[in-house]
């Protein structure tokens, strides 16, 4: 089976004049296979939005440079042209955002910013546009949908404007979904509703879904494989069930740590990564991570580590349970 | 909307009021009153006292206020002390002229500022952009009737391509009907009339819409900047949505908002800006009839007209709340 979407060696750097480059993604490269779930994990600021942004071409303009290889069924996406680009957006490829209110047009009705979609990569009519977005937020469990087409998103609670925007991203039935933390701007009970309904409409409709998120207890529950990422590269991938049941790289198993476990003794402290992000070393000479690392080594701090590839992947010189 | 609509109108009343009595008593304080504007070199101080009894004005202040609040009630803001006649006759006939030069002024700013600010942002940082900021600087820091007397040396003096004064010239034949000279010759088919108002009307009309003009762009640019980041814009974009419909349906829509509201506050500096425009072209409206009044001490003719001027700034802003609410539907359940 060949890959749905393909990226290799994705680098972003943001450019400000007079300042060295920012590099936010720095050589990440995975795939998805048609229909499969694939989550993209990691703390805050670690590259997730720029490189779905990336995939979507959706970074600003201005200000940063992109490069390495997009390909979605074999096709480079990085060198389309825009117009090319805009019909496969929302079509074939489209994208959930974190915060539902901002992601929403405040002056314009739900119901055209469906019927939108609909009219331009469906070739539908105003009416029969119409009919299948009440469809559409029917089907994401909005009540009562012949109304709420009318309403404003402001009108909405914080859930059904993430359900509204789930019925526009599915609205063509794409076959890639990016969904970038689409949860945690929601209250926890909300949370897992539009986590089980992304699960069963994807199901449904054979669409692959890239899900980020800073939050292995959401992979736990959707992911079929998971790429764990570092300062802007990708430290560990596994299938689920093996990285959740034998993390190797250090990050992955103080990420693991740091949920609660229903089965753990009552009262055990939960183990954090300690430090942040701003300790990073960069990657060209040494593991970004070394610093935080519990099981930093001295040559951590100096060498690169080489990704190893078998059966899963990893970038580290000391993983957990090598001994 | 429409008890939005009354709500705000019924606003509108306190506001006239504090304003009246605020008018009265900063009027009554400056130096020199309307008599000894009246009577000049004749002015002694029994003279003074004798005419200061005619017009009412020995009386304390809160009576004379009382009593001119009764009559203004009905209509009556008394007589000018300058022509004797009464005041609302004067301003009705001075009112087109000022409206006509306020409306057309508003027109340029508003029809040039928009697209203009548009294009700077979607330009960004290219010459046009550049130029357009540079053009704004210097469009707000010209003052008006400098620019006036530039427009009209150079425009109608030196080149002779426009009339240098007044609104309409005196050899035209022309029927009056609203007032408004361009709209007349309409109305009458009198073309030549109306065509020879606007050739009258354009240097004015550019000189008093410069800074409104200067404000509009700046603030779309802004705007439109702001809300090309934003991320509804993003989403909108991540549809596949054409181009088009973005800008016009997400971008302008949104980036609309701010600038409606610098358009209320913007007829305020024009009424100002009217004043001094009007004094340089001679064209007759109320910023004549206003500079003539503060030089005379006219306080009759000064009350009416700057109630007006607040009364029609109140009114363009309850306008621009309505188009809010049009254009915003948030608006409209507060
Ligand atoms: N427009 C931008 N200009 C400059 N730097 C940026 C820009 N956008 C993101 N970055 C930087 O890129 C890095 C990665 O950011 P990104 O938004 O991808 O993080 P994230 O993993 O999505 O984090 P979060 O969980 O907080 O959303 C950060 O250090 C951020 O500061
Ligand atoms: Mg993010």
């Amino acid at each position: 089976m060949s890959a749905l979407l393909e990226v290799e060696d994705l680098k972003v750097a943001f450019t400000r004049r007079g300042e060295p480059d920012s590099v936010a993604v720095d050589g990440v490269s995975f795939d998805v296979q048609p229909g499969e779930i694939v989550g993209l994990v990691g703390e805050s600021g670690c590259g997730k939005s720029v490189t779905s942004l990336a995939i979507m071409r959706l970074l600003p303009e201005r200000g940063n440079r992109v490069t390495g290889s997009i390909r979605m069924d074999g096709d480079e996406l990085t060198a389309l042209s825009d117009g090319q680009l805009r019909e496969r957006r929302g079509r074939d490829l489209s994208m959930i955002f974190q915060d539902p209110l901002s992601s929403l047009n405040p002056v314009i009705t739900v119901g055209l910013q469906i019927t939108e979609v609909l009219t331009r990569h469906r070739g539908m009519d105003k009416k029969a546009a119409r009919a299948e977005a009440v469809e559409l937020l029917d089907r994401v469990g909005i009540p009562d949908p012949r109304r709420r087409l009318d309403a404003y998103p402001h009108q909405l609670s914080g859930g059904m404007r993430q359900r509204a925007l789930i019925a526009i991203a599915l609205a063509c039935s794409p076959r890639l979904l990016i969904a970038d933390e689409p949860t945690t701007a929601l209250d926890v009970t909300i949370q897992a509703q539009i986590l089980d309904l992304l699960k069963q409409l994807v199901a449904e409709t054979g669409t692959a879904l890239v899900m980020i998120t800073h939050d292995l207890g959401v992979v736990a529950g959707l992911c079929d494989r998971v790429n764990v990422l570092y300062g802007g590269r990708i430290v560990e991938r596994a299938e689920r069930h093996e990285l959740f049941r034998a993390p190797r790289h250090p990050y992955t198993h103080g990420l693991l740590g740091s949920i609660p476990r229903l089965d753990g003794p009552p009262g055990e402290d939960l183990a954090a990564i300690k430090g942040s992000v701003n300790d990073n070393l960069p990657w060209t000479s040494a593991c970004a991570f070394a610093p935080r690392c519990p099981n930093a080594l001295e040559v951590c701090t100096s060498v690169t580590p080489a990704p190893v590839e078998d059966g899963r992947f990893l970038r580290c010189h000391n993983p957990v349970g090598a001994s | 909307m429409l008890r939005f609509i009354v709500r705000r109108l019924i606003q509108v009343v306190p506001t006239l009021l504090l304003l009246s009595v605020l008018l009265f008593a900063w009027l009554r304080s400056l130096p020199g009153g309307p008599a000894a504007a009246l009577l000049g070199d004749k002015a002694t101080p029994e003279k003074i006292a004798e005419l200061n009894t005619v017009l009412g004005l020995d009386q304390p202040i809160p009576v004379q206020y009382v009593k001119f609040l009764g009559r203004a009630i009905t209509g009556d803001f008394g007589n000018s002390l300058i022509t004797g006649e009464p005041v609302t006759t004067e301003i009705a006939r001075a009112l087109p002229a000022t409206i006509e030069l306020s409306v057309a002024a508003l027109l340029i700013a508003v029809v040039l500022g928009i697209p203009l600010g548009y294009l700077a942002a979607r330009y960004r940082g290219r010459p046009l952009d550049t130029t357009t900021i540079i053009g704004t600087l210097v469009g707000v820091a010209v003052p008006v009737f400098f620019l006036g007397y530039l427009l009209k040396q150079w425009f109608a003096v030196d080149l002779g391509w426009f009339p240098p004064s007044g609104r309409q010239a005196v050899d035209i034949e022309a029927t009056h009907v609203t007032g408004f000279a361009v709209l007349d010759g309409l109305l009458t088919r009198e073309f030549d009339a109306s065509w020879d108002a606007l050739t009258h009307l354009v240097l004015p009309a550019i000189a008093l819409a410069t800074i409104p003009l200067a404000v509009i762009v700046r603030i779309t640019r802004a705007s439109v900047l702001d809300v090309m980041g934003s991320d509804f814009v993003r989403t909108a974009n991540s549809k596949g949505l054409a181009p088009g419909t973005v800008r016009q349906r997400h971008v302008l829509r949104n980036a609309l908002l701010p600038v409606s509201t610098t358009i209320g506050l913007q007829t305020g500096l024009l009424l100002a800006g009217a004043v001094l425009t009007e004094k340089v072209f001679v064209w007759g409206g109320l910023g004549t009839l206003l500079a003539q009044a503060i030089e005379r001490r006219d306080y009759p003719r000064l009350q009416a007209v700057v109630l007006l001027g607040a009364l029609v700034y109140v009114l363009v802003n309850l306008l621009v709340d309505l188009s809010y609410a049009i254009i915003d539907p948030r608006v409209r359940v507060r």
